[in-house]
Parts: C-alpha cells; sequence; structure tokens
C-alpha cells in the first residue's frame, strides 16, 4: 500500500520547552530514521508527550528547530504535517461512524469518492474491522476503538505515525495482540512510528531504538539490547529492569576492558573504564548472574548468603547478601534455589565479564 | 440500597414544599382555567371550534410561531459565538463575553425594551444617526412591527441559550479537535465538521429552551410590537381583560400549555436538566 520512501527522516535539533518557569524539554537532540520505530519512554511527567505534541504540531518548542526530510517544519501548523496521531484515549469523532472517521482525512485532502471508498475498505480490512464500518465509537469495545484511531492516523499515508501510549487502557491479553499488530503494520507501512510509553518491557519488545527520558531531558537512545545491556547512567539502568549494583574499587583499563575490587576479589570488565577510574559500580541483570558452589580461577564471582525465594513458576527469584552487605538479586531454576538455600551459609554469584558494566559511583 | 431509599425519601420531603406551592399556584388555578374553557360562555367544545374557524387567533398563532422560530435561530446563532469566546477565548475575551452574558440580567425586561424602543424608533438613536449621515432620508421602520419584536427578544433571550451551549461546549475533549487539526483538518473546517456537531445536544436544548420562552413573550411584544404584532400570550390577556372573552381566552391558554408542555418532553428526552444552567 505504501512505499517506505514516503516515511519520513527527522532532526530534533536543540528543542526545549518551557512552560512558564517549568522546564518540561531541555536541549533535546534527537535523529529518527526514516521507517524506524522509535520509542520514548520515560516516567510520569518526563516530557514525552511534549515532545510528541511539538513533533504533531501542536505544542511550540521555545527552542530548537524540527526538520522532516531536511525541511524545516518548526512553524508549520500541525494540519500541514503529515503526521498521523494516536492519541491516548484515541480521540475519535463521536458522532461519526468508523468509516466516516477513517474516510476524514482523505475528506479533507479533497480526495475523490471513489479513492476514499476504495482507501478506507483496505484499511478497515487491514485492522479488521470489517463488519463495524456503520458503528458509532461509542458502540465499539476499546481495542475496536484502538483499531479505528490507527486506521484513521495511518489511511493518509503520513510520513510518521505519533502514537501516544495507545495501549494504556487495553487489559493484558488485548494489549499483547494490539503490540503485535502495531509491529505488523510498521512492516507492512515502511512509515516512521514514534511511539510513547511508561512500560519498559513494550519498548523493548516492540521498538528498533529507544530514547529514555526523564526531568525533561533525553538520557540515552539506542537499540533495546544496546539501552538494556549498556546503559549509560544508573537512571537509564534502573528503568529498563531490575539491575544488582556492587560497590567497586580500583577500577582500571586493563588487555580487552577494565578490572577492579569487588569486596576484595578481582574482576573484570569487557567495558571500558573511560570516565570512571577507582570507586565505581559495578552494575549486572539479575537473570546474567548464576550460582555456584565455588568459584574457578579467572572466573567473576563473590560469596553470598541466601536470605529469601519467592517461587516464580518457571524460576525462583533468590535474594541474597554478600559479606559486605550487599544486596543482590538473582533469578535461577528451581532447584538451584532450593539447594543454595537448603546449605544455609554461602554460595558463590558469577557472571560472564561481558554482562557487568561500570556506573559512577553516588549520583546518576 | 437502603441508603439510596432514603436518600430519595429525603430528597422528596426536602422538595415537598415546593411542590406544595407549585400546585397550589399553577396547577390548581390553570385546572380552573381548563374548565372555563368548556363552560364560558356555554358548556361545550364550542371555543374550541372558534379556535379553529376564527382568523384573528389563527393569525396569531401563525405569527408566534413565525416570531418564536426567527428568534430561535438568530439568539441560538449569537449565542453560539458569544459562548465558544466565553469556553474557548483567551482571559480577556472570556472576561468580555461574561460581561455581556450576565450583564442584561441587572435590567428588567421592561427597561431594556423602552431601551430598544429609544434606539429604533423613528426619532430614535439609530435613524438619526443613519439620517444625519445621510445614508437615508425617510426613517426605517424599526419598531412597532416585527422586526423590532423579534430585536427585544433576541437580545433578551440570548443568555438563555448560552448556558446549555456552554456546557456542551465544556465537555468536549479537546483532544478530539487536535486530532482533526493532526489529521490535516484546517480550523474552520474542524470548527464546521467537528466542533458544531459536538455540541449538537447543547444547540438543541438552547432552541427549545428559547423556542418555549418566545411562545409565553407579554412585555417585549407589547412595547415593541406597538400592538400590531400580537402574539399569544397579548391576546389571551386581550380576550380575558378587554373583550371579556374568557372562555375564548381559556381556550387560547389550554392549547398554548398542551403544545409548550410537548416541546418539553422532547427538549428532556435531548437533554437532562443538569445540562441547562
Ligand atoms: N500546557 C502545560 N502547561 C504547564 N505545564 C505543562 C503543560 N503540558 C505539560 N506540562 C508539564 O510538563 C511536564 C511534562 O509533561 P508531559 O505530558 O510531556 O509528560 P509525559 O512524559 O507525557 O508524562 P505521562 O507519562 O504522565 O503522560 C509535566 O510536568 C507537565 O506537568
Ligand atoms: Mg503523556
Amino acid at each position: 500500500m505504501q512505499q517506505p520512501g514516503r516515511a519520513a527522516e527527522i532532526k530534533a535539533i536543540g528543542i526545549g520547552k518551557s512552560f512558564g518557569s517549568f522546564r518540561a524539554l531541555d536541549n533535546l537532540t534527537l535523529d529518527i530514521g526514516r521507517g524506524e520505530f522509535l520509542t520514548l519512554l520515560g516516567p510520569s511527567g518526563s516530557g514525552k508527550t511534549t515532545f510528541l505534541m511539538i513533533l504533531a504540531g501542536f505544542v511550540q518548542p521555545t527552542e530548537g528547530r524540527l526538520f522532516s526530510d531536511g525541511v524545516d517544519i518548526t512553524d508549520r501548523p500541525a494540519e500541514q504535517r503529515t503526521a498521523g496521531m494516536v492519541f491516548q484515549g484515541y480521540a475519535l469523532f463521536p458522532h461519526m461512524s468508523v468509516e466516516a472517521n477513517i474516510a476524514f482525512p482523505l475528506k479533507v485532502r479533497k480526495k475523490s469518492a471513489a479513492d476514499i471508498k476504495r482507501r478506507v475498505g483496505e484499511m478497515i480490512e487491514r485492522v479488521g474491522l470489517k463488519g463495524h464500518e456503520k458503528k458509532l465509537p461509542a458502540q465499539l469495545s476499546g481495542g475496536q476503538q484502538q483499531r479505528v484511531a490507527l486506521a484513521r492516523a495511518l489511511v493518509f499515508e503520513p510520513g510518521v505515525l505519533l502514537l501516544d501510549e495507545p495501549f494504556s487502557a487495553l487489559d493484558k491479553g488485548l494489549r499483547g495482540q494490539m503490540q503485535a499488530e502495531m509491529k505488523r503494520l510498521h512492516q507492512e507501512t515502511g512509515t516512521t512510528f514514534v511511539f510513547v510509553t511508561h512500560d519498559q518491557s513494550e519498548a523493548l519488545a516492540l521498538s528498533s531504538r529507544v530514547a529514555i527520558f526523564n526531568h525533561g531531558k533525553l538520557l540515552q537512545v539506542g537499540a533495546p539490547d544496546e539501552v538494556y545491556d549498556r546503559p549509560d547512567n544508573r537512571f537509564v539502568a534502573e528503568f529498563l529492569g531490575e539491575i544488582n549494583m556492587l560497590p567497586l574499587k580500583g577500577v582500571r583499563p586493563a588487555d580487552n576492558g577494565s578490572t577492579g575490587l569487588c569486596e576484595d576479589r578481582a574482576v573484570s570488565m569487557r567495558c571500558k573504564a573511560e570516565t570512571v577510574r577507582g570507586d565505581a559500580i559495578l552494575a549486572i541483570r539479575p537473570e546474567y548472574m548464576s550460582i555456584s558452589g565455588e568459584a574457578t580461577a579467572g572466573e567473576n564471582g563473590i560469596a553470598a548468603t541466601a536470605t529469601n525465594s519467592t517461587y516464580l513458576g518457571a524460576a525462583t527469584r533468590l535474594d541474597l547478601t554478600t559479606r559486605q552487605g550487599a544486596k543482590v538479586t538473582v533469578s535461577v531454576p528451581n532447584e538451584i534455589a532450593a539447594a543454595a538455600l537448603s546449605k544455609g551459609n554461602s554460595v558463590w554469584l558469577t557472571w560472564p565479564a561481558e554482562k557487568g558494566f561500570l556506573l559512577p559511583h553516588g549520583g546518576q | 440500597m437502603r441508603a439510596y431509599l432514603s436518600d430519595r425519601m429525603g430528597a422528596a420531603l426536602l422538595m415537598a414544599p415546593l411542590l406544595l406551592f407549585l400546585v397550589l399556584a399553577y396547577a390548581w388555578p390553570f385546572l380552573g382555567v381548563v374548565k372555563w374553557s368548556f363552560t364560558l360562555p356555554t358548556p361545550g367544545l364550542g371555543q374550541y371550534e372558534a379556535l379553529l374557524t376564527d382568523d384573528l387567533v389563527q393569525s396569531v398563532f401563525i405569527r408566534t410561531l413565525r416570531i418564536a422560530a426567527v428568534v430561535t435561530v438568530v439568539s441560538v446563532a449569537a449565542a453560539y459565538a458569544i459562548t465558544v469566546v466565553w469556553v474557548r477565548g483567551t482571559p480577556a475575551q472570556r472576561l468580555v463575553a461574561e460581561f455581556c452574558i450576565l450583564v442584561p440580567f441587572w435590567i428588567s425586561v421592561l427597561t431594556r425594551a423602552f431601551g430598544w424602543v429609544a434606539l429604533l424608533s423613528n426619532r430614535g438613536l439609530i435613524n438619526t444617526w443613519l439620517q444625519a449621515i445621510g445614508f437615508i432620508s425617510e426613517p426605517l421602520a424599526l419598531v412597532r412591527n416585527e422586526f423590532g419584536v423579534i430585536v427585544g427578544m433576541t437580545h433578551f433571550l440570548i443568555p438563555f441559550a448560552v448556558f446549555p451551549l456552554a456546557s456542551a461546549m465544556r465537555s468536549l475533549d479537546d483532544r478530539v479537535l487536535l486530532a482533526a487539526r493532526g489529521l490535516g483538518s484546517s480550523r474552520m473546517r474542524t470548527f464546521w465538521s467537528v466542533f458544531v456537531p459536538m455540541t449538537r445536544s447543547g444547540i438543541i436544548g438552547a432552541a427549545l429552551i428559547v423556542f418555549v420562552f418566545s411562545l409565553g413573550f407579554f412585555v417585549t411584544p407589547a412595547i415593541l410590537g406597538g400592538g400590531r404584532s400580537v402574539m399569544v400570550a397579548e391576546l389571551i390577556y386581550l380576550r380575558i381583560f378587554q373583550s371579556p372573552d374568557w372562555g375564548l381566552g381559556a381556550a387560547i391558554s389550554v392549547v398554548l400549555v398542551l403544545f409548550v408542555g410537548a416541546l418539553m418532553a422532547l427538549l428532556f428526552r435531548y437533554v437532562r436538566p443538569k445540562q441547562l444552567i
């Protein structure tokens, strides 16, 4: 239906937005590639919606410029941009049928009746709304309304589709289904998608890249595995999932990465000790840590005591305390957890060198 | 459930004195009027027959409906414009709109009718000015006719149309308007094809209120119509106090009340009473 060539490439340079003295967005520079699926992720109030509104043209930035395919669109009004938008709560036209809602963007573009009919028909089929054409939005379920909103935003083949927490009102099952559907729509249309969520697993599952926001600042942008495995700072590390942090001393560069002392044992990391020297924090995701009877020479490991366990079905979550009192959580197979607990005393926590990364000591 | 019931009982008890008052002050006397319409001057349906054949009565009814229709269209359109400014304007614009809406409530209907006479009469402000700048040579007939009545009634009724419209506009989700703009619709188009249809219940409510009010107008048509644009309420007054033809006056009243009652029933199908204030 649509050539990927139509997808827009967006460049935001030094975008800032103040509401009075409140700084909602600060010096945001971000490139959104043609046809990519970018997710804006961050806690409530971090400026995600504000940035999306600036992209759509509903909010004027206080500083910075916005380019679409190399053209400066900062001062262009919303109706002259080629952005489709799906609002939180969908914002369907309550007085129009499903069909009329989807036809609206084509009508305002003065397409011929035959063209409108064909494209609306195609779109209704594509989002699975056949048989609901004549209904009003109020007569549809949440998931169906969601589909109408998607269809309405995609039917005029926008260069970019903006989605503000489109699934937040749906129950878990439907949410998963709609996520899969959206991924499919992204592949089929080839359009650039900018998607807002504050659900980190949704962000990691859907996107080609994730942009993490906090307090109006863009903290890091990268592919899901990149931001998950190699976060730039503590906020990103913690926001993307559970993380264990161990104090590290004497950090210095080594042959292929860096080394340091963790509770008096030498440990090595693959990452470079670029900005961090001396004291630092070693961060490791729980699922990358395992438990064994004894650390073999050259392997990263520290001694700890199991204190608590939570049965999760497929695995067990084990809480441990190291000798120097750091708290660590791991997710391990059930029988290993049982064994670790029954021993009552010390076990070894080990992890591969490439899975540990360094964060600056203290602060963010 | 019990709490809910006792709440309802409590509410009913609180309202009882008012209901009693309304029954005594309006319903009871009205039953008397209904009785007259069937008994004066002789028992039977004679007055209702006369109503159907009397040319004067019919022309007054038709004029009343015509004036009410014009006043409704003009008032609702004007109120719509004011309400848009009041609800969606900048703070300064809101203040001005609010002033325009509230001030008329502080001036009695009689004062306002005479005010319009002063403005619209042959030697009133408007005609004098228009003649002074040489725009017209003869004064325009702006008052003591239907035009004057319509102007005066519209002016009186605009504020009453504002409230149902304002409540409809306030409950409208802003994001729907943004969505329309984002989908490529100009401001104008968004207004006409999204904003106006979404405030439909307010428009219907405002129109019915204005229409019902217009039907019972007495003071304004009496003063600004100068006896030449008699409306139903004035006709009833004339039949009872001047002709005296109580039976016919009563029959006209009964028809008017039934008609208004039907319109009110229609009104409450479209809007909840809460939306009118
Ligand atoms: N029109 C406005 N006037 C004043 N402050 C605003 C306005 N719009 C947003 N803000 C503020 O800007 C900050 C960022 O808001 P924004 O809606 O972008 O957050 P968000 O990341 O989308 O949050 P959420 O996940 O809760 O939707 C918030 O603190 C909010 O209060
Ligand atoms: Mg938001």
